[in-house]
């Protein structure tokens, strides 16, 4: 019971410092985030330095933790498997790509907006819902 | 370069949010051993673990919600029509479940694992977006 409620903390926590990091880069704004995928024109590079500063923090503290035999408040690493690299991993990233791009909205930004965003953010989420059931249920028709 | 002028180029806060976003996800890790990865978690709302999911899209919520209201920043800028909005939506649903992960999950976790599998994910999801922009852009 303990750890759950101390696992249930860690995430809060985790999530408001993740929601605030999105917020303070700029990253909750679409059109900041089309302006770096925007790259023929005028250019905002912005998205690479918060990129480089999470994985700058989260490189060096992923490699000390995965050498702990078991994470703090959990019995062990949920991780992915180590797999090749194949094509549902390409063809998902490149459809992900082109939604991403089509509006400039990641699942992040999706979340840390719901508040704030209006209906247009809620019409995206639920889209977005859409998309996850669609995937599951065709996976489980060709499987 | 491909680009005429560098415009908009806010890389203090950039960087600061990315160290926020970084911590996160090192929290999550070393405290319960998950992924930072929002498609992923957002995905799975459904299983039985779900209350660390909860409290995790809750911390990002609240958090985000109070910063802009403390901040005073401007409502997000949204100029996608609806039909626009709702297919990106479902691509982004679609392909990330397929791909195993998003901009946060490939990108900011397993980038920071070494993982060949997010760093081709992150390669192609990020050549496709810009090619969708500059597309789009043409139309």
């Amino acid at each position: 019971m303990k750890t759950i409620k101390q696992q249930w903390l860690i995430a809060l926590l985790s999530g408001a410092l993740m929601g605030s990091g999105l917020v303070i880069s700029g990253m909750t704004n679409p059109e900041k985030v089309l302006g770096f995928l925007e790259i023929t024109r005028q250019w905002d590079p912005t998205l690479i330095l918060v990129m480089g500063g999470a994985i700058m923090i989260n490189l060096p503290a992923s490699w000390l933790t995965l050498k702990r035999l078991k994470p703090v408040a959990s019995e062990r690493f949920h991780l992915p498997k180590t797999r090749p690299v194949d094509t549902p991993l390409i063809v998902g990233a490149a459809l992900f790509g082109a939604g991403w791009g089509l509006a400039g909205i990641c699942p992040g930004p999706a979340v840390a907006n719901l508040l704030i965003g209006g209906s247009d953010i809620i019409m995206f989420v639920a889209a977005m819902l859409g998309g996850f059931w669609l995937q599951k249920t065709s996976a489980s028709l060709f499987s | 370069m491909p680009w005429t002028e560098i415009i908009n180029f806010t890389p203090l806060p950039g960087l600061a949010g990315g160290v926020l976003l970084g911590l996160g996800a090192a929290l999550l890790l070393w405290g319960n051993g998950r992924i930072a990865g929002f498609s992923g978690i957002i995905s799975h709302l459904d299983h039985s673990d779900k209350s660390w999911r909860i409290a995790f899209l809750a911390g990002v919520v609240i958090a985000a919600t109070v910063l802009y209201t403390l901040l005073d920043f401007p409502a997000p800028d949204i100029r996608t029509s609806p039909l626009r909005l709702i297919i990106a939506g479902m691509l982004v649903g679609f392909g990330t479940r397929l791909g195993s992960g998003c901009t946060s999950g490939h990108g900011i976790c397993g980038l920071s694992r070494l993982s060949v599998r997010s760093l081709a994910a992150v390669m192609v999801f990020m050549a496709s977006a810009m090619i969708t922009v500059f597309i789009t852009n043409q139309l």
